[in-house]
């Protein structure tokens, strides 16, 4: 294992994070904190409480894991498409190391970044809402667990792309539709039974559920199936990523 | 002296079906520089490419220090500083972050005192706290040779090093490269400057259509195809040359002024002898004479052509 080259490779992706402070960090909690103000106090205002939580708290993990999937998912395509795009890939793929070391560099801290920002956007929760976390090694593993896999995720979208604009196609036609009706701001079963069940399709409704069962003991489905489906995500993408390196798929061809 | 890559049966298709590279097979000694010249789209890029590891070969089989590319990578690439033919850098970086990152990214532990050596040795020195964005097209190309430096490589890989570079900077880059080979570092370099070839070179191999045409020492290359061309001024002007002297294949220049006999220096005869006795029996007489050697860039010429 070349754990000077993992680690060198974190350490440069973090480095680009405080350089682009305000990009990664600053402009993700602003802009929480509007769907705060927007979601909990002036249109939570008017509603009841779901499920025994009141609204503003109810929408707490939904929001964090907004950010999270979102981030990763930028964060790690956008950490693996530049050097492509600059071409200094040209020295990742020369250097003496495996494919696993690229992926835990780039991924690595991909995730780490999504996971420092959801601990922030729930510190900055707190100041709106009061909060209560009852299973809190649940909710890391959810969080770790969720970060890991999208940042997988934007790592195949960032070798697939081959334009910006394919960087942002899958980002926001898929992923932020799938977020925003995955049960952020709403309990599933708030829908209309044929909406119901189209839902449980979104793979990001079993994160978001996991999530808050995590935090209030309150799931849209079982705890098992929502660590279940995560890991299967996770699984998948791994496969896409080992088929990727094992072909050259867009990198060495 | 031994191999350091030995080159075999390498074909590389690209997935467009564009054949780069037919059938490849080349040795380089350690310690000589090598340089391969080629057209452009001759297979330059795609063979330096295949033997650092950015592009998979199609089939073949590349040995660097004694270790296959392709199942012991590691040993193999830990060899090799590449430094590529475009500019490509992390603009916002500093010189120093970049050229100790490379050195991490090749597993080696932190040695300050080997990045100083390198900066100053390619006066980086004092920019090397300098965002890389900031600097000339020279600094940067300096900055890519101290990344490829930065890990101490046995084999230095430099694709078109002094494209785009002045003339000054060019001899600068010249001694580097001779430093390195001094101490030790085996040298490839591709170039498109003859000129580049012929000053650095210990070999030359010549690369067209995804075929080595030939690999040669520099000097025997030299003496096997040049041809030499031997210049005779006329004390006085002739219209036409002599029926006599036709078999010669002299050319009459310079209205008459001037006439230029080549002849090949490989043959057993240059015929120069007959050529000036025939001459004074035609009486024809000349005040002056000079020869001149063909250039690596004619016999290159020549080569590419012919292939």
């Amino acid at each position: 294992m070349n754990y000077r080259a993992v680690r060198a490779i974190y350490l440069f992706e973090m480095a680009r994070t405080w350089r682009t402070l305000f990009q990664s960090i600053v402009s993700p909690v602003v802009s929480t904190s509007l769907y705060f103000v927007v979601f909990g106090a002036a249109i939570g205002s008017r509603i009841s409480q779901v499920e025994g939580v009141s609204y503003g708290t109810f929408i707490v993990p939904g929001l964090i894991m907004l950010s999270v999937l979102t981030q990763s998912i930028a964060n790690a395509s956008f950490g693996i498409y530049f050097p492509k795009f600059t071409g200094t890939i040209y020295e990742i793929l020369s250097a003496p190391i495996s494919y696993v070391e690229i992926v835990l560099g780039y991924v690595g801290a991909a995730a780490t970044k999504s996971i420092i920002l959801g601990l922030i956007i729930l510190a900055t929760a707190g100041l709106f809402v009061p909060l209560h976390i009852h299973h809190p090694v649940w909710m890391l593993t959810f969080l770790v667990l969720t970060a890991v896999t999208f940042s997988l995720f934007g790592f195949v979208i960032g070798i697939w792309a081959d334009g910006f604009e394919k960087l942002q196609m899958i980002p926001m036609l898929v992923v932020t539709p799938l977020t925003f009706l995955g049960g952020s701001f709403y309990s599933i079963d708030m829908l209309p039974p044929t909406w119901r069940t189209v839902a449980l399709l979104n793979p990001v409704v079993y994160l978001i559920s996991g999530f808050r069962w995590s935090f209030y003991e309150i799931a849209d489905v079982s705890v098992s199936v929502s660590i279940g489906m995560t890991l299967a995500f996770l699984v998948i993408c791994l496969a896409v990523i080992w088929w990727i390196f094992r072909t050259g798929y867009r990198l060495k061809n | 002296m031994s191999s350091i890559i030995s080159v075999a049966n390498l074909s590389k298709t690209y997935g467009s079906g564009f054949k780069a590279l037919k059938n490849v097979n080349l040795d380089i000694k350690r310690g000589e520089i090598f340089a391969l010249l080629g057209p452009n789209g001759a297979g330059k890029t795609t063979l330096i490419s295949i033997i650092c590891g950015i592009a998979n070969p199609s089939e073949g089989k590349v040995l660097v220090g004694g270790e296959d590319i392709q199942t012991s990578y590691r040993k193999a690439r830990s060899l090799i500083g590449l430094v590529p033919q475009e500019l490509h850098t992390d603009a916002f970086e500093s010189v120093w972050a970049t050229v100790s990152f490379s050195r991490g990214l090749f597993g080696k532990p932190k040695n300050p005192a080997h990045i100083e050596k390198v900066l100053k040795d390619l006066s980086l020195w004092d920019k090397k706290d300098n965002k890389i964005i900031t600097l000339s097209g020279g600094m940067k190309r300096r900055v890519m040779i101290a990344k490829a430096l930065s890990h101490e490589p046995q084999i230095l890989f430099l694709d078109e090093p002094t494209a785009g570079v002045d003339v000054e900077l060019r001899k600068g880059m010249w001694e580097v490269v001779r430093t390195l080979q001094q101490s030790g570092v085996t040298i490839i370099l591709t170039t498109h400057y003859i000129e580049e070839a012929e000053e650095m070179a210990d070999r030359i191999g010549v690369i067209n259509k995804g075929e080595i045409v030939l690999v040669e020492d520099k000097a025997t290359l030299m003496q096997k195809l040049g041809k030499k061309r031997l210049t005779l001024h006329l004390q006085n002007k002739i219209a036409a040359l002599p029926e006599s002297l036709a078999h010669y294949e002299l050319d009459l220049c310079d209205s008459g002024a001037t006439l230029v006999y080549d002849y090949d220096t490989k043959g057993e005869r240059t015929g120069i002898t007959s050529l000036l006795s025939d001459l004074r029996t035609a009486g024809i007489r000349f005040n002056d004479l000079d020869t001149t050697q063909s250039s690596l860039e004619d016999i290159f010429v020549d080569l590419v052509r012919a292939s």
